[in-house]
């Protein structure tokens, strides 16, 4: 008992702690959901303007209210819950898919170091936290006693499992390269005087072209994202979801989209460092944040285009690609890879401490 | 040899890149969008929209109720009785109605009439809230015509040429 008083105690003792921890929590998130609002307000323009159309303009400026107007219609919708579903997984579902996609930012460097987690083991961290986002949409499509939400969560769930092998792999090129798994060191590593061909999009021009394929299949975003597949399950996992559940799903996968753009960005196309690295360009060689978000933005620019541009794959064609062509690939550029580190074809940055 | 090429197409995404190309370059193609409440495509003084009956400058209606739009009519929207009126024992009609939910907006109607009585505006933004109103009435068709009289005479007077 006295041990529990003590407990209490040391809670309320530690609360301007716990404020502080709420807000260094909050403080990624909000800027997080609001570019996840207007990422959606983009992606409308940007598939309007490419099928020649405008995209939303009529609600604020450029439209730019719109997105805003959908995620408050969304939260005042009814949820509705089947009535054969397993509610307690049903509720759960959601929360299991934004968690994750939430949780994997706290390794993000925006600058040198500039993580709220500058943890050294932060790409495990961050393949861990990407794969557990799957396990949010298959109890989803459990949960729902759903014929097509089963089938769609079964269709994502094999298809994550394999391409996140040719992520990983991938993400093995990088570390092998680097030799730390500290994603300030990794940036680190692309530093030195050659500008963006410093950057390990060059070593790894295959591998960054796959980690990106990859990502676009893991988020199950077009042209993979048979999990959905409008013309033949419905909506896939999210079916029967409505309101804000249904709103929380999409915040995932706009939040996992725009994560794996920092991630290309970071892994393979220098994360903050200017592309003029080293050509004494005055202010436009100097390093900053500025330049990790207007990578990240070109990276979340092409999730639009290849939405606009690709019909969907068949899902054999989807298993093709990850198992017979990026796997194969992987391994062989491993291979490559090991060798450029082994011989030094590969330069490394300073400030490098694996 | 066309394999190997195939292969190589593939696997260096060449096909894709093609596809990202063409889309790319409508992403800055300049759109053709009208905003259509706010921006409206000029009409032709052709458009055949909601009818009008029409009057001759002194007022007086100029239908003389032929029945020939009646006849011509090839939805049958058109309905027309006549007797002499009261005043001055004049054939008019006693009722003159339009379904348009018959009419097939042809314009015969208005090309069949002697007297250029009944028109077609080029009016072509009008709803109907409840059942029935889908029927132009005598009353209303005057009306429509004494209002939009200018725009229908200028119409007019624009295509007489090739009448």
């Amino acid at each position: 008992m006295d041990s529990l008083i003590a407990l209490l105690n040391n809670f309320i003792a530690s609360w301007p702690n716990l404020s502080l921890v709420i807000g260094l929590i909050l403080l990624p998130l909000l800027p997080l959901i609001i570019s996840v609002a207007m990422y959606v307000w983009w992606e409308r323009k940007v598939i309007g303007w490419m099928h020649v159309r405008l995209g939303p303009n009529q609600i604020g400026p450029l439209g730019l209210a719109q997105a805003f107007a959908d995620v408050f219609k969304l939260l005042f919708k009814e949820i509705t819950v089947p009535e054969k579903a397993s509610r307690f997984l049903f509720y759960l579902a959601p929360l299991l898919a934004l968690t994750p996609a939430m949780a994997a930012w706290a390794v993000v460097p925006i600058g040198n170091r500039m993580a709220w987690s500058n943890a050294n083991a932060g790409l495990l961290y961050l393949l861990a936290m990407t794969s557990l986002g799957v396990y949010g949409i298959i109890l989803a499509g459990w949960a729902s006693n759903s014929k097509y939400a089963f089938l769609g969560a079964m269709r994502s769930a094999a298809q994550v499992v394999s391409y996140e092998i040719a992520m990983g792999m991938a993400l093995v090129s990088v570390l092998i390269l680097c030799g730390s798994l500290n994603l300030s060191d990794i940036v680190n590593a692309q530093a030195g005087s050659k500008g963006l061909f410093e950057w390990f999009w060059l070593p790894l021009a295959p591998m960054f072209v796959i980690y990106f394929i990859s990502g676009v299949a893991e988020t199950n975003r077009a042209p993979f994202d048979v999990a959905e597949g409008e013309s033949e399950i419905v909506a896939g996992f999210h079916v029967e979801y409505s309101g804000s559940a249904f709103a929380i799903f999409f915040l995932a996968e706009y939040a996992n989209m725009i994560l794996v753009a920092f991630l290309s960005s970071v892994l393979f196309l220098g994360g903050w460092l200017s592309p003029f690295q080293g050509w004494h360009l005055g202010p436009l060689s100097a390093p900053g944040w500025w330049w990790l978000f207007a990578k990240a933005f070109g990276m979340a620019f092409l999730f639009l285009w290849f939405r606009a541009t690709f019909p969907r794959y068949r899902y054999d064609q989807i298993m093709r690609l990850g198992w017979k062509v990026f796997i194969p690939i992987t391994i062989a550029w491993i291979f490559v890879a090991g060798c450029l580190a082994f011989f030094g074809g590969v330069t490394i940055g300073p400030g490098v401490n694996p | 040899m066309n394999r190997v090429v195939r292969y190589i197409k593939s696997l260096f995404l060449l096909e894709l890149l093609q596809g990202l190309w063409v889309t790319g370059k409508y992403f800055v193609k300049p759109k053709y969008t009208m905003q259509y409440p706010m921006e409206k495509i000029p009409k032709s003084n052709r458009f055949r929209g909601l009818h009008a009956l029409r009057r001759y400058p002194n007022g007086e209606e100029r239908c003389i109720a032929c029945k020939l739009c009646e006849a011509v009519c090839p939805a049958l929207a058109i309905t027309i009785d006549a007797a002499p009126r009261a005043s001055d024992g004049q054939r008019r009609t006693t009722r003159y109605e339009i379904d348009l939910f018959k009419c097939i907006f042809c314009g015969f109607c208005e090309e069949s009439c002697p007297v250029d009585s009944i028109v077609e505006t080029d009016i072509h933004e009008y709803h109907f809230e409840k059942r029935g109103e889908n029927i132009l009435t005598k009353e209303k068709l005057l009306a429509l015509g004494d209002r939009y009289e200018a725009q229908i005479a200028a119409a007019r007077a624009q295509d007489a040429a090739y009448r």
